[in-house]
């Protein structure tokens, strides 16, 4: 299963820092996001490997997870030489991860 | 029990202009506030005013004063804005000036001292690591957020129209409420409250369906109409966010959570101006149709240090782009871009970083395998950091050239050459930043 599936994302970006939310479509599936979304795959799915430092914070009342990615952006979008110098389009991505497990809330 | 309506009539610069008219029209809005002013247009008004002192505002302001000021004049909705940019004094004068012609009886006011640029050169930069003195000839701008003081200045004034420069996109918000509740600045947990409303309103559609529809998975109604975004704050700063009936977009749970987490990092720490707002406690509750009710932010003391933007040209980038489709497109594209490196190796010492995307394939996350599948198109795509505007210029001349020199069935060539102008950041004690509410004379009223 994607992540998508189950969740929803919304990227943003401040200098060289990206800021990708995911949120559970279904409280039932909290539990499985939480396991499964961990800060060390998010990075390893889209980061730069060799720059890039990431924490994630969780907020259990809203079914969400925050990730917060420093040095994600070449730069930042005023000096990145990246079409999506924003890294806007991240978070699409981090919705096709594999999830293993099944939605609890299709059951 | 009061409550405030305050409503978003832009998110970013170059937003849509017919929402915010709907809004100033039907909204009931004790306040509208247009938030127009991202981390480098501040800059760029910067360079335009060094080049014409009358400039380094935002350039649609004209256009979205007509728009809205006769509504908001005849419903007696109060404006907030970050039009000012560079230059908020001369935009102050603009709107008088176009309040007149609409022959409106309007009090504005200018908000400035966000302009740091003569104190700035002994502070560390944290992209550098070296003072801001060492940019040399290259510093172009440096820009506090400032916090509410001064709008909130203006408006215990009586001002109709507030127009600011660089304040944190939050207080745009805030200072209406601290204004009209009489919130104390040492009261956290309500600053922090205020705090949430104005995050959640400040990107305006992005609370109402904008920047989230995916289809089939999460369907937005009418987006094409989609409305813009207002709240109903009570005086404990607990709010209500919701939209206009009529207009397209949704507020739901999933809506507001999304933008609640916008850009905001450590939800218990977003640090602001006047407070460091705690949002880790929210809960968003759907109270009726395109109605969430939010409740449970909190704030603690601020830091006292003001973040500073500031800004200073990085050299030239020069782009081209060409398209290859059919078979072994994939291959064509990879060695147009060999070649372009191989063309361009000449000029090593003037390129300090450059990219070679294939549009379609790689060009969002290069460091991502591509693997085997072949797209049935991409566009190649190269862009380099030059130290100069000719090798700029060179790039996407080289970039043209693989028309007749470069792979089979290159097509719809574009190129651009423009200035860089980055931006670095600092912090800078509150103390050090002087914010000033400034009235301006209009033809039939005076502030103060």
């Amino acid at each position: 299963m994607k992540l998508h599936e189950i969740a929803h994302a919304r990227t943003g970006d401040k200098g060289d820092i990206s800021n990708i939310s995911v949120i559970a479509y279904r409280p039932e599936d909290w539990p499985l996001i939480e396991r499964e979304v961990t800060a060390e795959r998010v990075v390893a799915h889209v980061g730069h490997v060799d720059a890039c430092e990431v924490t994630r914070y969780a907020l259990p009342q809203l079914q969400a997870l925050n990730f917060v990615l420093k040095g994600n952006l070449r730069g930042g979008v005023t000096r990145s030489l990246a079409l999506d110098g924003h890294g806007k389009c991240i978070g699409s991505v981090v919705l096709e991860m594999e999830i293993a497990g099944q939605s609890r809330g299709e059951e | 029990m009061s409550i405030v309506r305050i409503g978003a009539g832009a998110g970013f610069q170059g937003d849509r202009i017919a929402p915010a008219v709907e809004l100033a029209e039907r909204g009931e809005l004790d306040f509208l506030v247009f938030e127009c002013l991202a981390e480098r247009t501040i800059a760029l008004a910067q360079q335009a005013r060094l080049a014409d002192p009358t400039a380094g505002y935002d350039p649609l302001l004209d256009r979205r004063m007509r728009a809205v000021l006769p509504a908001c004049a005849r419903n007696g909705t109060r404006i907030v804005t970050n039009m000012g940019a560079a230059n908020p004094r001369t935009a102050a004068e603009r709107t008088c000036a176009i309040a007149r012609e609409l022959g409106l009886s309007l009090r504005v006011a200018a908000v400035t001292g966000d302009d740091v640029l003569d104190r700035i050169q002994n502070y560390i930069l944290d992209e550098t690591g070296a003072p801001a003195s060492a940019l040399g000839q290259r510093l172009v701008s440096a820009n506090a957020y400032v916090g509410v003081s001064g709008i909130v200045d203006a408006l215990d004034a009586g001002a109709d129209v507030v127009i600011c420069g660089r304040a944190s996109d939050p207080a745009l918000f805030l200072a209406p409420l601290v204004h009209r509740f009489g919130w104390a600045m040492d009261d956290w947990v309500r600053l922090g409250r205020g705090t949430l409303v104005g995050h959640l309103l400040e990107c305006a559609a992005q609370v109402t369906g904008g920047y989230f529809a995916d289809p089939g998975v999460k369907d937005v109604p009418d987006l094409a109409r989609i409305g813009f975004p207002l709240a109903e704050v009570s005086e404990g700063g607990n709010a209500t966010i919701t939209k206009l009936p009529g207009t397209g977009g949704m507020v739901t749970r999933a809506t507001c959570t999304e933008q609640l987490l916008y850009e905001i990092h450590d939800p218990a720490r977003y640090l602001q101006p006047d407070v460091i707002a705690d949002f880790s406690g929210v809960s968003l509750e759907e109270i009726g149709p395109d109605r969430v009710a939010v409740s449970g932010a909190s704030g603690m003391a601020a830091t006292g240090q003001l973040k500073v933007s500031v800004g200073y040209r990085d050299g030239w980038r020069g782009e081209g782009q060409i398209s290859y489709a059919g078979v072994n497109c994939v291959e064509r594209g990879r060695l147009g871009l060999a070649l372009l490196r191989e063309r361009l190796a000449d000029c090593a010492a003037v390129i300090s970083e450059d990219r070679a995307d294939l549009i379609g394939l790689d060009s969002i996350l290069p460091q991502r395998r591509a693997g085997t599948w072949e797209p049935p198109e991409v566009r190649l795509r190269y862009a380099a950091r030059c130290a100069d505007e000719a090798t700029a210029q060179r790039v996407g001349e080289e970039v043209e050239s693989l028309y007749l020199c470069g792979p089979a069935g290159g097509g719809g060539v574009t190129r651009s050459v423009r200035e860089i102008l980055a931006i670095a950041s600092t912090l800078m004690p509150a103390a050090e930043v002087a914010v000033r509410a400034e009235a301006l004379k209009e033809a039939t009223a005076y502030l103060r």
